[in-house]
């Protein structure tokens, strides 16, 4: 069956600005790999669990402990922007 | 005299431990040998001379001092996607430009714990997708032995530096075959350990589930001692194994007398070139004569690993680099609000592959696909690993070749993506089982260019891997070096 991707919905999603012409082209992209994916639905997998992991592992559990960990100024040495030792963004909530 | 960087790191360290040269001599070799390739392959993005003399100060002093560890004073190359304290860390990536780690991973302290010297960050596909290196925001690296070529990726720059000499040992990592592919387009040996093997803390991260570091080796057993160096449990990592490590280099000299090799059906023809298939029948060949018990099998799911691949791998990396947002590191692009900010810098700062994959992932795990795409995936994840359970209890190992041709030209295959993803038929299987596997070259093309025998082991079967790799390796004797790295470098 033919994919149809609403790539504009999938790009905002994924938090990436892409121009008209990107986002055609992706959806061209994806559509072709996702037509290849398809090969895996024809595999029958009634009652086969999913693998999420390859190892058997339930929980890695480990002592409550504090230790020690980056101080403030190691954290927030990479940041583009900062203001009295937090990081700093642009607005988030409308004003209006 | 033989020129220092075309030393195995076996030879290095017995050369080091008797006084023929210092580790500084070894170092100024390998980074004499660098001043002349990079121009040529452009295998490193970052050279720290810095660190590295200090650390070949502190490896001399050591030795001096009766120190034996197998890895002192031994120039190595790590991939640029491995966190490096103090040293630029990019992935690849102009989200990255410029971001110096707070912290080291663990594999990186393990290998400076040894006593290694850590010559640079290699080159690598953006955030290690992709099969060629051409993805990399800085530039594209070339095969040293034919540098039109791709040294294939995305540990292309840790294998093109191991090729040149311009690093004795390279670590990488291997989400699909992200080690042993290029491995075997530069006729070097490469090993992907069992899933959570190897600590994962530091390694940035693509696929989760599937990434695993590995080495990167001009021979076999020095493929065995840079494992041997960063395997074992790591409380940082909690899918790291917390069980004894198996004994990776016990059996190199044990030969392959009663071993039991099957040969996988479904990647001994279709899509793989002649000439590949001509070789791994050759050392196929060999094995039966040097006592090898060779066994025809079939894994019919392997024909769905890669649509299987490409949809669990993408899924994961939407997830993974959700994280490069322009608010606690790497690049920003300003915009009006933080969603703006955020969807101009991940536009700016991801190159078309990666780009690519988030979208393919947001996809796949979006409401209404998750279950038809992602869980279905997951399932044939089952199907694949219960195929190669059955399969290893009638063998020991199982061989196919690494790659389905030998290096491809540059640009040949950036057209269209699904040509880049079927570089990885062979060895993707291997990464959604969780399972060992290693590439060690056998001999070259109708091109010159060098052909990889791949290996295949059950989880935690390094022992056997790397003992039947040996034997290939003796059998193979495939010591021919690229011309790059012998050529246009005269002995210091």
């Amino acid at each position: 069956m033919p994919v149809e991707i609403d790539i504009a919905r999938v790009a905002s999603l994924a938090r990436i600005a892409l121009t008209d012409e990107e986002l055609a082209a992706y959806a061209q992209q994806l559509e072709n790999i996702l037509e290849h994916a398809e090969r895996v639905q024809a595999l029958p997998t009634e009652g086969v669990e999913p693998t999420s992991h390859p190892l058997p592992m339930v929980n890695a559990f480990r002592p409550d402990e504090a230790k020690g960990s980056l101080d403030h100024e190691e954290a927030l040495a990479g940041a583009p922007d900062t203001e009295d030792g937090y990081f700093r963004v642009p607005k988030i909530l409308d004003e209006s | 005299m033989t020129d220092l960087a075309d030393l195995t790191i076996a030879e290095a360290t017995a050369g080091l431990r008797s006084g023929d040269f210092t580790a500084v001599d070894l170092l100024g070799a390998v980074e004499l040998r660098a001043a002349v390739s990079e121009s040529q392959i452009h295998a490193y993005l970052t050279l720290d001379r810095e660190g590295a003399r200090t650390a070949a100060e502190a490896a001399d002093q050591a030795i001096a001092d009766g120190d034996t560890r197998p890895l002192l004073g031994i120039p190595v190359a790590v991939k640029d996607n491995m966190v490096t304290k103090g040293v630029e860390t990019t992935a690849g990536s102009q989200i990255l430009a410029g971001w110096t780690p707070p912290y080291s991973g663990t594999a990186v302290k393990r290998i400076e714990d040894a006593g290694a010297v850590i010559v640079g960050k290699t080159n690598l596909d953006e955030f290690a997708m992709g099969s060629s290196t051409e993805n990399s925001a800085y530039g594209p690296t070339r095969n040293p032995w034919n540098t039109d070529t791709v040294p294939g990726g995305s540990s292309g720059g840790s294998a093109a530096a191991v090729a040149a000499g311009s690093a004795l040992g390279a670590y990488g990592s291997d989400t699909g075959g992200s080690i042993r592919q290029p491995a075997a387009l530069t006729g070097t040996v490469g090993a992907k350990p069992t899933y959570g093997l190897v600590s994962r803390y530091g390694l940035i991260a693509f696929a989760s589930s599937l990434d695993q570091i590995g080495p990167i080796a001009q021979t076999v057993p020095d493929a065995a001692t840079l494992l041997e160096t960063v395997v074992g449990w790591d409380p940082l990592d909690a899918t790291s194994y917390h069980g004894d490590v198996p004994a990776i280099s016990r059996s190199l000299d044990a030969g392959v007398a009663g071993v039991r090799i099957g040969v996988v059906a479904e990647l001994a023809g279709d899509g793989i070139d002649p000439d590949v298939l001509a070789a791994t029948r050759t050392t196929i060949g060999q094995l039966a004569d040097a006592g090898a018990e060779i066994v025809e099998l079939s894994l019919p799911a392997i024909e769905y690993a890669l649509s299987a691949y490409y949809l669990i791998a993408p899924a994961e990396c939407s997830a993974n680099l959700a994280r490069f947002d322009g608010v606690r590191y790497g690049l920003r692009v300003d915009g009006a609000t933080t969603e703006e900010m955020m969807a101009r810098t991940r536009a700016e700062g991801f190159g078309p592959e990666v780009t690519r994959r988030i979208l393919l992932g947001t996809y796949a795990l979006s409401a209404g696909y998750y279950d038809a795409f992602y869980g279905q995936a997951q399932r044939v994840r089952t199907l694949l690993r219960r195929e190669f359970a059955a399969a290893y209890d009638q063998v020991d190992v199982l061989v196919s070749p690494t790659a389905p041709t030998t290096a491809f030209e540059i640009g040949s295959k950036t057209t269209d993506p699904l040509t880049m993803y079927l570089s990885d038929i062979c060895t993707i299987a291997t990464n959604l089982a969780g399972d060992p596997a290693m590439s060690v070259p056998v001999g070259v093309g109708d091109d010159g260019l060098p052909i990889g025998f791949q290996v295949l082991a059950p989880s935690l079967g390094e022992e056997v891997m790397f003992q039947v790799a040996a034997e290939v390796e003796r059998l193979a004797g495939f010591n021919d070096r690229a011309k790059l790295a012998t050529s246009k470098v005269v002995a210091p």
